[in-house]
């Protein structure tokens, strides 16, 4: 057995290696040619973080479903699409009528608030309809139905609100940058990363001290003996749904003020890449997912130019979603625990 | 029930604000009286009935009525669209919130009033529904068989025209159809009353005891595989190439859903990135044969054509191996990920100079048999029907094949298999390789179909299309997956003008598969024994574990 396996080793070595080497060769030659200043390079980190607490704020939902079910949602990158898309037939209107910049924080909470109750009802329906009749069904079934619902949120966004971008209102106060150390930092970028710690801090708070957060861990651990516990596991699993839903909502806003525009296919990727960060910090590991989404931002972010503009590839920022996607496919070949080594890794299969 | 209703008038109100009923309502059923997008809603309310009654515990009239208050429910919740569209402007978040959509829905009425009709209207249909419900089969079946024609003489119609084109029809064109219009009075209800009493006649030879077999089986079976085969030599002649390019796509997604039934069928290996290897296919026969900038080689197609589908073969391989210790849902997101990285790849600006970047691979000639050019979808229709016949034929020998029980036995489990002595590395390697082969082979046909190669022919979307036609057909079933791609390919290509709405089909085709009949249409003969198997034997173990639950619950 392991004889015939080597040569399987030996193919996914010698993959290890082209990464490794791609990686190195690339550094090298960048740094060599010299061609950012470290002020862009700060750049490049910063915009990474924000996009990594997006990131991360979304995978909390996979992480928390995967804990609790064993299954990838893979409707929640539609979920965190519903939210922001609807919020924005709030903030167009906010914005038309001088609301939105008179009163700037009030209408980001406001807007956070649509999306995550969006957000929250779209994933509680999805898990209802979807997933619930098949909690004992084989594995691939939710999976599938899974796929349906995300394409049916897709299309179903795309008949209700059209097919084209729609380009949110965006905040005067947000325009522009805050020197911060002596950084300057785009301040939207600050707004996003700051509010993904805020509301990450606030779940993880929520998870690990209140009651209800107790049962939801207690459910991931053992159905059956929460279940004897006393512990309504419906209930939580809907909650569940319904917490990581909300999360999703919110980042959706916080994707809107960094990209500045929804569209009905704009879940995809986001959901893709939130669910490489989950599994980068260990599926069903909450500060994990949230490690997971900032490496992840950051690499994506500075990998381009790190990696590949010294190859004297053409376009590296095309590749952006090449590098993430590559993380994604090495992390589940070669460590599919994650980073931080979870125990549930021994326990999937 | 009103629950009932209250889900049947949401998707009716849904279906109308995402531009469905809309889009039907373009089409008369009866010219003149009742469109598509009426039948529609009133197929909802209909259906609000039938489903109540037969929930309701109590028999008989109760049963009525949970139908009539289920209707008048999601009446009640259309009515209330109606008045919503009324006080507010629903156009500036819905674009499909059309003056049409509002005039069919209100029927020119004031609010209250459109309400107050939706609301009748409801208790009729919902009676109505429930009225079905409760009816024996033996007499509801034949007449939905009649309903379900009509409505399809209607949606066909462009097709149905094209049949009766020829000048000596011209006739029963006339009286079957309004000119410019959809299907006459008279024409629906011929219609309507030749299935109905087909549909009757057909169930009442079904149902007699004894059946008096006129040919020995062996017999009949060969000439019902001649009938089919000289059906299916005709049918591109018969209607013209319209119909010939649908069923040429048919036939390509019937050879990717053939490579991908290996892996999600028999291995059980779902893979969402099956499009790379049809892209593969097409790059490898665009490269090779274009007389364009992008051609290396100037082949002919019947050169390259066993080089794409090998070359496929390869890179199913090659992207297999990665993934050989991966289960599940993670392999399906990893080969996502891998679909993602070729068309990425292609896309890139890195790789222009070698495969043309987004304006893709351009001026692949047709192919040339002994001075014979494929040039239009009719010819390249029979090439697809050989190119299908020949894996299909493969794929049969495979599933009964050593290796195909193999692929079965790991589906079941993989420990397990590999305990039997199943070389795990070499079978799964065996299912990507082939499969991947057989996408390469409809990419290839893909390539001289169109005439050129872009990235944006592969996207995603296509691979989550074969995968719905896998499970529509039925998983391992080769028929069920020919059945699938006429079912989710074929019929939205005929129906053009609601192409948009397919996605959305499939996306609840999906879902309603997998919770009502998970076997799929036509289902291959071991899924269906163990299903059945499963609800007879492994039921009551799970009933009791979630009564368990439950009451752990309390």
């Amino acid at each position: 057995m392991t004889r015939r396996l080597n040569f399987v080793d030996a193919f996914l070595w010698a993959f290890r290696l082209m990464v490794v080497a791609v990686v190195v060769w690339g550094t090298v030659g960048t740094l060599r040619l010299g061609r950012y200043t470290g002020e862009q390079w700060m750049d490049f980190v910063v915009f990474g973080l924000a996009q990594g607490g997006i990131y991360a704020l979304i995978a909390l939902g996979y992480t928390m479903v995967y804990g609790i079910l064993r299954m990838i949602n893979f409707a929640h990158g539609e979920v965190f699409m519903s939210g922001a898309y609807t919020a924005y037939f709030v903030a167009a209107p906010l914005a038309a009528s001088g609301f939105l910049n008179r009163h700037p924080i009030l209408s980001l909470l406001l807007l956070v608030a649509v999306a995550a109750a969006v957000s929250l009802g779209v994933a509680v329906l999805v898990e209802r309809v979807a997933y619930r009749p098949l909690r004992r069904a084989p594995r691939l079934v939710p999976l599938i139905t899974a796929i349906g619902a995300s394409f049916f949120l897709q299309y179903a966004f795309r008949g209700l609100y059209g097919s084209g971008f729609k380009a949110y209102p965006e905040f005067e106060l947000f325009k522009g940058e805050w020197q911060v150390l002596g950084v300057g930092i785009l301040r939207t970028q600050a707004v996003v990363l700051v509010s993904a710690a805020v509301l990450m801090f606030a779940l993880y708070q929520f998870v690990m001290r209140t009651k209800v957060g107790k049962a939801m861990r207690a459910v991931s651990e053992d159905k059956d003996a929460a279940a004897l516990m006393g512990i309504d596991v419906d209930r939580i699993i809907v909650l569940t749904f319904a917490i990581g839903g909300a999360a999703a909502g919110a980042a959706g806003i916080l994707y809107a003020l960094v990209f500045k525009q929804v569209h009905f296919f704009m879940g995809f990727v986001p959901g893709i890449k939130a669910f490489t960060s989950a599994v980068l910090g260990g599926i069903g590991n909450i500060p994990g997912a949230m490690l997971g989404g900032l490496f992840l931002g950051v690499v994506e972010s500075v990998g381009p130019a790190l990696f590949l503009d010294g190859l004297g590839i053409r376009a590296p920022y095309q590749l952006k979603d090449v590098i993430a996607f590559t993380m994604l496919v090495m992390v589940l070949i070669f460590r599919p625990q994650g980073i931080l080594g979870e125990r549930l890794a021994a326990k999937r299969a | 029930m009103w629950r009932v209703g209250l889900v049947f008038g949401a998707v009716a109100c849904f279906l109308s604000l995402a531009g469905l009923v809309e889009a039907l309502h373009a089409r008369w059923v009866v010219d003149g009286w009742v469109s598509a997008g009426q039948v529609l809603l009133g197929s909802l309310l209909v259906g609000a009935g039938a489903v109540s009654a037969r929930r309701a515990r109590t028999p008989g009239v109760g049963r009525i009525g949970a139908g009539l208050v289920a209707g008048a429910t999601a009446g009640a919740t259309l009515g209330l669209l109606v008045w919503l569209s009324r006080q507010v402007d629903l156009r500036s978040v819905f674009v499909n919130a059309s003056p049409t959509l509002l005039q069919l829905l209100s029927a020119g009425r004031a609010p209250d009033e459109a309400w107050l009709g939706w609301t009748l209207l409801g208790i009729v249909l919902g009676g109505l529904g429930a009225g079905a419900a409760a009816a024996p089969r033996r007499a509801v079946g034949p007449l939905a068989t009649g309903l379900g024609t009509a409505v399809g003489l209607a949606l066909f119609q462009e097709l149905v025209l094209l049949v009766l084109q020829p000048e000596g029809l011209a006739p029963v064109r006339d009286w079957l159809f309004v000119a410019g219009g959809g299907p006459t009075v008279q024409g629906a209800a011929v219609v309507f009353a030749v299935a109905t009493g087909g549909a009757s006649v057909w169930q009442a030879v079904r149902a007699r005891p004894s059946r008096v077999a006129v040919l020995p089986p062996r017999v009949a079976r060969a000439v019902w595989v001649g009938v089919g085969l000289a059906a299916l030599a005709a049918l591109p002649v018969a209607g013209g190439p319209f119909v010939a390019q649908v069923l040429v796509i048919v036939g390509l997604y019937t050879l990717m859903g053939l490579g991908l039934n290996l892996e999600v069928g028999l291995a059980g290996l779902l893979d969402l990135g099956f499009v790379a290897f049809f892209a593969i296919g097409a790059y490898t026969v665009g490269l090779l044969t274009s007389v364009g900038e992008h051609g290396i080689a100037h082949w002919s197609f019947w050169a390259a054509v066993p080089v794409a589908v090998l070359v496929s073969l390869v890179a199913g391989v090659v992207l297999g191996i990665p993934v050989l210790g991966i289960r599940g849902d993670y392999l399906a997101i990893a080969t996502l990920g891998f679909g993602e990285i070729v068309r990425l790849l292609v896309l890139s600006d890195a790789l222009r100079p070698w495969v043309g970047g987004s304006q893709g691979v351009l001026a692949i000639p047709k192919p040339v048999l002994a001075g014979f050019e494929f040039s239009g979808p009719q010819h390249l229709y029979y090439l697809t029907v050989v190119a299908s016949a020949v894996v299909a034929f493969v794929a049969w020998r495979l599933q009964d094949s050593r290796l195909g029980r193999a692929w079965m036995a790991i589906r079941e489990d993989e420990d397990v298999a590999e305990a039997l002595g199943i070389n795990l590395v070499s079978v799964k390697l065996l299912a990507y390789g082939l499969g991947a082969a057989f996408a390469g082979m409809g990419g290839a046909i893909f390539a001289v179909m169109v005439g050129s190669v872009f990235p944006h022919s592969f996207q995603l979307l296509i691979s989550i299309q074969v995968v719905a036609l896998i499970i529509v057909g039925g998983m391992g079933s080769i028929p069920g997956v020919l059945v699938g791609s006429l079912i989710l390919i074929g019929l939205p290509e005929l129906l053009r003008e609601f192409g948009e709405f397919r996605f959305l089909v499939y996306g609840v085709a999906l879902v309603a598969m997998m919770l009502l009949r998970p076997e799929g249409l036509l289902p291959a003969a071991a899924q269906r024994r163990e299903l059945r198997a499963l609800e007879e034997g492994a039921e009551p173990v799970a009933v009791a574990a979630q009564e368990a639950v439950v009451e752990g619950g309390l």
